[in-house]
C-alpha cells in the first residue's frame, strides 16, 4: 500500500475522462478541490461538502462516488469520470444530455452535473429503469430549481431510447 | 410539450411564445458553466475562512489570534474592530440604531454571526488557522420566541433603539369599522409561518481585489441584486458607488432571493482585500450557508374577517408580525411590504385594516426570498377564507368563488392602492375543477374517508405580483418622513442591443444569472422583432456594474423580468429595427412602412425577392454612416429603457400600487394524513396559472415546478430550528430537510392567458405564485383532512402527531 504523510505534499496521478492527469496536493485534499483547482475541471460542482446534494458525483472506475468524501489520493492509479468527459470530442451532447436539455431537467444547472454522472453509471448496469427505479437513484441528489419532473421525463426518455436500441 | 429545439440556420416562423429549448443548457450539461469559484483568479490571490459564533447572544471580550498569525501561510486576522475603523455600518430602511457590520462588533447577536476573518495561502490553511484562533465570550440570555422578543422584560438585540419591537405601523384602507359593524360574524384566526431558506446549490463566492492607485474596489460575486444594494455596500465602505465595481459571473447556481445576502461579504471581503494588499477570495460552505447566510422572515398573524352568512368578506384586519433575526439589513423590511397593496389577495374587499410590526430576535438575518412576502399573507388569508367556510357551514370552494374579484371589475384598485392590471379569476377556476378534476378529488376522498382514512381537500387563489414598485418600501414610513425624504416610485428596466458590422447580434440587460433563461428568452424576443434565428443571438448577463447600464431597480428578484427587462429588451430591439428598415428602405427603394424582417432577410413585404441580407444592412450602419438616411443617428446600438407610469408613490393616505402585473393562480388538491405515522401524503394536485402572455412555455412551466416543489416544501418539510437559548439546531442538510424527488408529488399544470394591458409584450411575472400557493393549500387540506382550526408549517408528522395527541 502507498504510504503518504500527513505534512507532504505528494504527487497524485490518474486517468481523467481517459486521459492522464497529474499533479502535486496534500494528502488531505478532497477530489473536489484536486479535480477543480489543481487539474481545473471545475465542472464537477460542490453543494454541501457532506455527502448529501450529491452535486459533486464523479464516477471512479466506473461507479458512481461522491468526491467530496473522497480524498486526492484515493484517485491514484484509477479511472475518474466527471461531466467534462459524457460530450463528444466534437461537443456533441450525448443521449442523456440531450434529453435533459429537451425536457428541461435543469435550470441553473448546479446539481445537473452529479445527476447527469450517477444516471450514467446506473444506465450502463440498467438501461431499462421502471420510474420507480429512475426516482430511487434520483433521490440520491438535491435539485432546488426544476422539482425533478423534467429529470424524471428526460432519463424515462432516454431508458426509452435504450429499449428500442439495446445496446 | 412538442418543444423546438435551437439549431443556426433554422429560421422559426415564430420565435416567442414557443416552447424553445434553452441555449444556456449544452454548456452547463458540458460541466462547461463559469459559476463564480470556476473563474480563475489573480496570481496571488488570498483565501478567506469566516469564524463564527457559537454564541446566540454574547460579549465579545478578546480575540486571540498570534498563533493564528504565526502559522506559515496565513496573511490577516480581521476583526470587528477592523472593521470599525474601515467601514460604517451597512444603511437600513428605518431610521433606527440597528447597526450592522460585516462583522461583529463588540458583541453577537446570532449564532453563526461573523465573527472574525482568517485569510492565508490557501483555503486549508485558513481553516486551520482558525482553530487557533482564541475569542472569548461574555454569554447574555438570547430571545428567539418574535412575541417574548416584544415583551418589555425581554433581553435587548440593540439597547439604543430600546425596544426589540422596532417598527410598528397601522394603516386603514375603507371604513373596516362600519364593514365589522355590518357584519353577521367576525372569525379569527391566528396563523404562523416559519423560517426557511431555498438553499441554492451553489454558496456565496466573493473575489475582491483593492485598486489603491485609485482607491476602488473591484470584486466578483455571485450576487442577485436588487442593486439598490450596490449603494449599501459602497457607503459601508466609504466609496462613491463608481469605486465599488461589482462583477457577476456568467453562470450562478440558483439564488431564489438568497444570493442578495452575500452583500456583508463582498464588504468583508473588500477590505481584506484592502488590508493584505492582494486579491481575497471567500468561498462560502454548506455549513455556514445554513446557519448564517439568509432565511425567509417568520411572520405571525392574527388575521379576522368581517363576514355575512352567505361567507361574503365585507371587511378584514390583519395584525402581522415580521421577525426580521438580529439586524434589518436593506432592503429589509421588504417582505412584509412588498404586498401591502395586494393585501387583500384575489378577493374584492373595500375595507382593510393592517398593522405591520417589526420585531428583532437572535437568530441569523431575514432577507430576500422566493414568494418575497407572499407565502406569509396568502397562508393567513387562505386559512381565514377556509374557517368562514368551516364556521359558516358553507362550502369552501363557493366561499373563495363569492369573494373573488370580478372580471368585469378590470382593471382593478385594491382597497390599498394595487392596480390589478387584468385577470378573469372565476373563468381560472372553473376551468381548474372542470373536466372532472374537482369531482375526481372529491371521489377519492370519499373512497379514502369511507376505508376511514384521514383524507382532506385543499383551495387556494392568490394574486402573483410581478416587478416592485421601488416606493413600496417607503410605505414603510409615515407620510410625512416620506415628504422629507422625498418620493419613492417606479421601477427601472434596461437592455441593451447591439449589432456589430457582420450583422451578429448581442444583447445585455440588467438582470443576474439565476437558471431563469433568460438568456434564451431575451434571444427569442430580439431575434422576434429583427427575423432572425433565436440560435444567431448572442446574449450575455455578467452584469457589470462599471460598463453596463443598470438602474436601482436591476438584477432578477420579485419577478421582474417578463413585465420589465423582457419588454425593454423588446424596446431597444424594435428601435434598432426601425433604424435598420429605414436603412433597407433606402437600399430596396421601398418605402420604410413596406419593410419586413424574416427568414435572415430584411425586405418588402409587397415583393420579398426585393431583399437584403440582415448583415448587409447592419454593415451599412458601421461602414457608411454618412449615407445614412437624413436625420437618422449613426450606429447600431440601442439600450431599452422602460419605466412604466403606473408605478406610483404611495399616496398620502398609505395607498401604494406594489407591482406592475398581477398574475393569478388557483390551486387544489386533495392529502392524505397516515392516523399512524402522521405523514401527509399529496394524493393530487392541480395548479392553474394566468401570467398573462407567456414567452416560453417550456421554461414557464419549469419555473411553476421548481415554485411548487420549493412550496411544497415549505409545507412539509423545510424549517430552520433554533431551541429557546438561540441555539441553530439546522446546521446541515441532514437536519434541514430538502425535499427529494421522493417528496415530490406529481403537479398537473394548467394556464390562462390574460395579457397585461401595461406591457407591450402582455407578459406578467410569474415565478413565485406556487411558493405563495402551495403552502396554502395544502394547509387548507391538511385542515380539512384532520378536521382542525390551527394548522403550522411545516406539517412534520411531530407537529400533526402533538396537534392530534389526545384526539379521537
Amino acid at each position: 500500500m502507498r504510504r503518504v504523510n500527513k505534512d507532504e505534499r505528494t504527487r497524485i496521478s490518474f486517468t481523467l475522462n481517459g486521459r492522464a492527469v497529474s499533479g502535486e496536493a496534500e494528502s488531505r485534499m478532497l477530489l473536489t478541490d484536486f479535480l477543480r483547482h489543481v487539474i481545473g475541471a471545475t465542472g464537477t460542482h460542490v453543494g454541501c461538502e457532506h455527502g448529501v446534494c450529491g452535486c459533486c458525483t464523479v464516477l471512479i472506475d466506473g461507479v458512481a462516488a461522491r468526491s467530496c468524501l473522497t480524498l486526492a489520493v484515493q484517485a491514484e492509479g484509477r479511472a475518474v469520470t466527471t461531466v467534462e468527459g459524457l460530450a463528444a470530442p466534437d461537443g456533441a451532447l450525448n443521449a442523456l444530455q440531450q434529453a435533459f436539455q429537451r425536457h428541461h431537467a435543469l435550470q441553473c444547472g448546479f446539481c445537473t452535473p452529479g445527476i447527469l454522472m450517477s444516471f450514467t453509471d446506473y444506465l450502463a448496469r440498467n438501461p431499462h429503469p421502471t420510474e420507480d427505479e429512475i426516482r430511487d437513484v434520483l433521490s440520491g441528489h438535491l435539485c432546488r430549481c426544476t422539482g425533478y419532473a423534467g429529470i424524471v421525463a428526460a432519463v424515462r426518455a432516454v431508458s426509452a431510447g435504450n429499449s428500442k436500441q439495446p445496446s | 410539450m412538442n418543444v423546438r429545439s435551437q439549431s443556426s440556420g433554422d429560421f422559426l416562423s415564430q420565435a416567442l411564445g414557443i416552447p424553445l429549448v434553452r441555449k444556456e443548457d449544452p454548456a452547463l450539461l458540458s460541466g462547461r458553466g463559469r459559476y463564480a469559484d470556476d473563474l480563475p483568479v489573480a496570481s496571488g490571490t488570498l483565501h478567506a475562512h469566516v469564524i463564527r459564533s457559537p454564541h446566540a447572544h454574547a460579549k465579545i471580550l478578546k480575540i486571540d489570534a498570534a498563533a493564528a498569525l504565526a502559522l506559515p501561510g496565513v496573511a490577516a486576522v480581521i476583526t470587528g474592530e477592523d472593521v470599525r475603523q474601515l467601514t460604517d455600518p451597512f444603511l437600513i430602511a428605518l431610521k433606527a440604531p440597528v447597526h450592522q457590520w460585516s462583522l461583529a462588533v463588540e458583541q453577537v447577536r446570532y449564532v453563526g454571526e461573523a465573527v472574525a476573518l482568517v485569510v492565508a495561502e490557501s483555503r486549508y490553511v485558513a481553516e486551520d488557522a482558525a482553530e487557533l484562533v482564541q475569542v472569548d465570550y461574555d454569554p447574555m440570555e438570547a430571545v428567539t420566541d418574535p412575541l417574548a422578543a416584544c415583551d418589555k422584560s425581554a433581553p435587548l438585540l440593540h439597547p439604543a433603539c430600546k425596544t426589540n419591537e422596532i417598527s410598528v405601523r397601522k394603516f386603514a384602507y375603507g371604513d373596516t369599522a362600519a364593514a365589522f359593524a355590518a357584519a353577521d360574524r367576525v372569525i379569527a384566526l391566528t396563523v404562523d409561518y416559519p423560517r426557511l431558506s431555498f438553499t441554492p446549490m451553489e454558496c456565496y463566492v466573493v473575489v475582491a481585489e483593492y485598486r489603491p492607485h485609485d482607491g476602488s474596489y473591484d470584486v466578483l460575486a455571485n450576487f442577485q441584486g436588487p442593486f439598490s444594494t450596490h449603494p449599501v455596500m459602497a457607503k459601508a465602505l466609504r466609496v462613491p458607488g463608481t469605486r465599488l465595481r461589482l462583477r457577476i459571473p456568467p453562470d450562478s447556481g440558483g439564488s431564489f432571493g438568497i444570493k442578495l445576502s452575500v452583500s456583508p461579504y463582498v464588504v468583508l471581503a473588500a477590505i481584506a482585500a484592502k488590508i493584505t494588499g492582494r486579491p481575497v477570495k471567500w468561498v462560502e460552505d454548506r455549513a455556514e450557508h445554513l446557519a448564517a447566510a439568509s432565511s425567509g422572515p417568520n411572520r405571525i398573524t392574527r388575521i379576522e374577517a368581517a363576514a355575512t352568512l352567505d361567507g361574503r368578506i365585507l371587511g378584514l384586519r390583519l395584525d402581522q408580525l415580521e421577525d426580521y433575526g438580529a439586524f434589518l439589513r436593506a432592503p429589509m423590511p421588504g417582505p412584509l411590504y412588498r404586498m401591502q397593496g395586494s393585501v387583500t389577495g384575489a378577493y374584492d374587499i373595500p375595507n382593510v385594516e393592517v398593522t405591520n410590526r417589526i420585531v428583532l430576535t437572535n437568530k441569523m438575518p431575514a432577507s430576500l426570498i422566493r414568494g418575497f412576502g407572499g407565502p406569509q399573507l396568502y397562508l393567513a388569508i387562505e386559512r381565514l377564507v377556509q374557517r368562514i367556510a368551516v364556521e359558516l357551514g358553507l362550502d369552501h370552494l363557493d366561499v373563495i368563488r363569492r369573494n373573488l374579484i370580478p372580471a368585469e371589475k378590470f382593471p382593478y384598485r385594491t382597497a390599498a392602492g394595487a392596480l390589478y392590471d387584468s385577470g378573469d379569476y372565476a373563468r381560472a377556476v372553473a376551468t381548474a375543477i372542470g373536466d372532472g378534476r374537482l369531482d375526481d378529488l372529491k371521489r377519492r376522498r370519499d373512497t379514502a374517508r369511507a376505508a376511514g382514512k384521514l383524507y382532506g381537500i385543499g383551495f387556494a387563489a392568490v394574486v402573483e405580483p410581478g416587478m416592485s414598485n421601488m416606493g413600496y418600501l417607503s410605505t414603510l414610513l409615515t407620510a410625512d418622513a416620506r415628504e422629507r425624504a422625498g418620493p419613492k416610485n417606479g421601477a427601472v428596466s434596461m437592455a441593451t442591443v447591439n449589432i456589430d458590422p457582420l450583422g451578429g447580434v448581442s444583447v445585455s440587460a440588467d438582470v443576474t444569472v439565476q437558471g431563469q433563461g433568460h438568456q434564451t428568452v431575451l434571444s427569442q424576443i430580439v431575434a422576434d422583432r429583427l427575423g432572425l434565428d433565436p440560435a444567431d443571438i448572442k446574449v450575455t448577463l455578467e452584469l457589470d456594474t462599471a460598463k453596463d447600464a443598470w438602474s436601482i431597480a436591476a438584477g432578477t428578484y420579485s419577478c421582474r423580468f417578463s413585465p420589465g427587462t423582457a419588454v425593454a429588451a423588446h424596446i431597444a430591439a424594435t428601435r434598432i429595427r426601425g433604424r435598420l428598415a429605414g436603412i433597407a428602405a433606402n437600399q430596396l427603394n421601398v418605402l420604410p412602412d413596406d419593410i419586413e424582417f424574416a427568414d435572415g432577410q430584411v425586405r418588402s413585404r409587397s415583393n420579398p425577392d426585393n431583399a437584403l441580407p440582415f448583415g448587409r444592412v447592419a454593415g451599412t450602419a458601421h461602414w457608411s454612416p454618412v449615407m445614412l438616411p437624413d436625420g437618422m443617428a449613426p450606429g447600431l446600438s440601442e439600450t431599452g429603457v422602460w419605466s412604466p407610469p403606473e408605478l406610483e408613490p404611495p399616496t398620502s393616505d398609505d395607498r401604494i400600487n406594489t407591482s406592475l402585473t398581477y398574475g393569478f393562480i388557483f390551486d387544489m388538491c386533495g392529502v392524505e394524513v397516515d392516523p399512524v405515522t402522521f405523514s401527509v401524503r399529496v394524493d393530487r394536485y392541480v395548479s392553474m396559472h394566468d401570467a398573462g402572455t407567456l414567452l416560453n412555455p417550456l421554461i414557464a412551466d419549469g419555473q411553476v415546478h421548481g415554485a411548487f416543489a420549493q412550496g411544497i416544501a415549505a409545507a412539509l418539510y423545510e424549517e430552520f430550528v433554533y431551541d429557546e437559548n438561540g441555539n441553530f439546531l439546522s446546521g446541515s442538510f441532514a437536519d434541514y430537510l430538502v425535499p427529494t424527488v421522493s417528496e415530490i408529488p406529481p403537479l398537473e399544470i394548467l394556464h390562462q392567458e390574460t395579457p397585461s394591458p401595461l406591457t407591450p409584450l402582455g407578459a406578467k411575472g410569474m415565478a413565485e405564485g406556487n411558493c405563495m400557493s402551495t403552502p396554502a393549500c395544502i394547509a387548507n387540506a391538511v385542515a380539512d383532512a384532520l378536521g382542525v382550526k390551527d394548522v403550522s408549517l411545516p406539517l412534520t408528522p411531530l407537529r400533526l402527531h402533538a396537534l392530534m395527541a389526545g384526539k379521537p
